[in-house]
């Protein structure tokens, strides 16, 4: 399967996006040759904003740029984009609903070595809790693509986080992306797996692993955190014996959070995985610390297996 | 057609009995900030700024923006003024639905260029726009007035380098160094002292003026236009509450409440 890293994609699409349109301006905190803007830097130096190591005045400052016209996208590692310029967000950019698109790069645990303090496991609840914020999560390069050429159709704030390593191309080439509607990645009967980011690639080989063991795997990408059409995944839950949500991010204010929302008052039992109330770590290696917080192939098949295998209705827990 | 001095002096009045009016008896309102801005603010809307009231998104106008957005209420009155809307509007400021908001909101109000009163937030919005505008090569200005209280926070300085690494020299900021603070004076509760010194280490043009002085007033934003490579700083030595006379220089009505006695005795003084 084709790998892409979503940074690099990102930074490839903002490129493109330039060339087309004179009033994209993007901003960034001194992390260019990390989040990939550095491309954009290169041909558009004048519509790029090196705004320093100040996250809260270069969202303000997109902010003001916006009310010229602009689209203006900011950028940094999530936990910083969403946490440490959540104020500016919300009072100067999310009250007026101005055109501003807040990239968080190197998402979730995956900038692994450099601890709690640079992993982000709650910038979607953060923003999610935001009126009028649009919260987005790409799972491969070819998603990464069509929501960054959609955030800028968008009128409006959106919030995008992007994995910092490659991934492999699942979503459908032909597809376009809408924003709110969940896709259908793999079809199968017994059990849905709602999931988004690095955890819908584990949640098909999960599925993979499960074919020869006579149990059959739905796999849907909830990539639209807000807003989610409530439909789509009703429907994509009507028919089987259980659920499973997979996402890199804590349990409060999540997919688990949308999708057990959105599924209230049903009966399908439901396994959430995803990271505890807790913060990150240090790690030599992502997938080590993927495993320590309980987000592999393997967990994703024993919640399965866990579903198929008990009849209760009581929604139990990973 | 430009006003005459007396004839600002008169506008300036009015403000600020539609200040008054706008507090009210009985209700909080941020009078002393307001009142402290009424010449500047009287100035620019009714001397300085290209504007059109019919027009309010005309894209060649002047922007302003008031970063210290709980002094709405002086905006909100220069605004009725100019006729951006109804002046009956003034009357249902804070009401529930109304269209005068406690803090500016450009959603809701015709002639507000941002959403402010996140103190510390409105200066990186006017550099924005700032460097927006210079993009589109416009020659139109940025006006900003900031609070001496609210530039304890620390993303004024972040936007203070941002403005002078960029040469932001279509950007004018007023700062209203008025000398209290919410709960008493700068000097006692957070010294933000000395300013001309701090801005002029940020690499800003920085010029001091009575902001009571409407003459004054014209003269140095005049004078700043001719400031190129660099932003400029206007500290303007003002008196918090000012034109109410017992709400000059009293902390207590930085956002207060006027007794019935208060109430007549200021609209009787600025009629």
């Amino acid at each position: 399967m084709k790998m892409q890293n979503p940074r690099q994609v990102y930074g490839e699409t903002l490129l493109e996006l330039g060339r087309e349109n004179k009033n994209i301006v993007v901003l960034e905190a001194d992390l260019s040759k990390s989040t990939m803007t550095c491309l954009f830097e290169k041909e558009f130096p004048a519509r790029f904003f090196e705004m320093g190591i100040g996250e809260a005045n270069m969202t303000s400052f997109a902010g003001g740029l916006s009310l010229t016209g602009k689209i203006a996208f900011t950028n940094s590692f999530a936990v910083f984009a969403a946490g440490r310029a959540f104020d500016q967000i919300r009072q100067g950019v999310s009250i007026p609903g101005l055109n501003v698109k807040i990239i968080g790069s190197s998402a979730g645990l995956s900038d692994f070595g450099d601890g709690a303090t640079h992993q982000s496991v709650e910038d979607i609840a953060i923003m999610r809790a935001i009126p009028n914020m649009t919260v987005l999560v790409p799972m491969d390069g070819i998603e990464t693509r069509k929501m960054t050429r959609k955030a800028v159709e968008h009128q409006g704030p959106v919030y995008m986080r992007i994995n910092r390593h490659d991934l492999p191309d699942l979503f459908p080439p032909d597809q376009e992306f809408e924003i709110g509607k969940s896709y259908l990645i793999r079809e199968g009967k017994d059990v849905v797996v709602f999931a988004n980011g690095i955890m819908v690639s584990k949640a098909v080989q999960a599925a993979e692993t499960l074919e020869g063991q006579d149990i059959s795997v739905r796999v849907v990408n909830v990539s639209s955190l807000k807003p989610t059409n409530e439909n789509d995944i009703k429907i994509f839950a009507s028919d089987v014996k259980g659920i499973v949500t997979a996402e890199e991010h804590t349990l409060i204010g999540g997919l688990a959070s949308v999708i057990t929302f959105i599924l209230r008052g049903s009966a399908i039992p439901i396994i959430p995985i995803g990271i505890e109330d807790e913060f990150g770590q240090s790690a030599h290696d992502y997938d080590e610390l993927l495993a320590e917080y309980k987000l592999t192939i393997d967990h994703i098949v024993a919640a399965i297996k866990k579903l198929v295998s008990v009849k209760s209705t009581v929604i139990s827990k990973g | 057609m430009k006003m005459t001095i007396a004839e600002l002096e008169k506008k300036a009045r009015t403000l600020r009995l539609d200040i008054i009016k706008m507090i009210g008896v009985g209700q909080k309102g941020h009078l002393g900030g307001s009142c402290s801005l009424a010449e500047i603010i009287t100035v620019l809307y009714f001397y300085k700024l290209r504007h059109d009231p019919q027009n309010p998104q005309w894209e060649d106008r002047d922007r302003f923006l008031l970063s210290k957005g709980h002094a709405a209420l002086i905006q909100y009155a220069a605004l009725a003024e100019a006729g951006y809307f109804p002046k009956e509007e003034i009357e249902k400021v804070k009401c529930l639905g109304a269209m005068l908001q406690g803090h500016p909101d450009m959603q809701s109000t015709p002639g507000i260029e941002a959403n402010t009163g996140s103190l510390g937030q409105g200066l990186s919005m006017a550099c924005g726009m700032a460097a927006g505008l210079r993009l589109d090569h416009k020659n139109c200005r940025v006006y900003c007035i900031v609070g001496d209280g609210e530039i304890a926070e620390g993303q004024i300085w972040e936007a203070a380098m941002t403005a002078s690494f960029y040469k932001l020299d279509n950007l004018t900021v007023i700062l209203d160094k008025n000398g209290l603070q919410a709960t008493g004076t700068i000097i006692e509760r957070y010294d933000t002292n000395p300013l001309v010194e701090k801005w002029k280490a940020f690499g800003w043009y920085v010029t001091e003026m009575d902001g009571h002085n409407l003459e004054e007033i014209i003269k140095t934003l005049d004078r700043v236009d001719q400031v190129t490579g660099q932003p400029k700083m206007i500290i303007a030595h003002t008196i918090k509450g000012k034109g109410i006379v017992f709400a000059e220089n009293n902390v207590a009505f930085h956002n207060g409440e006027l007794t019935k006695e208060q109430f007549d005795k200021a609209c009787a003084d600025l009629s």
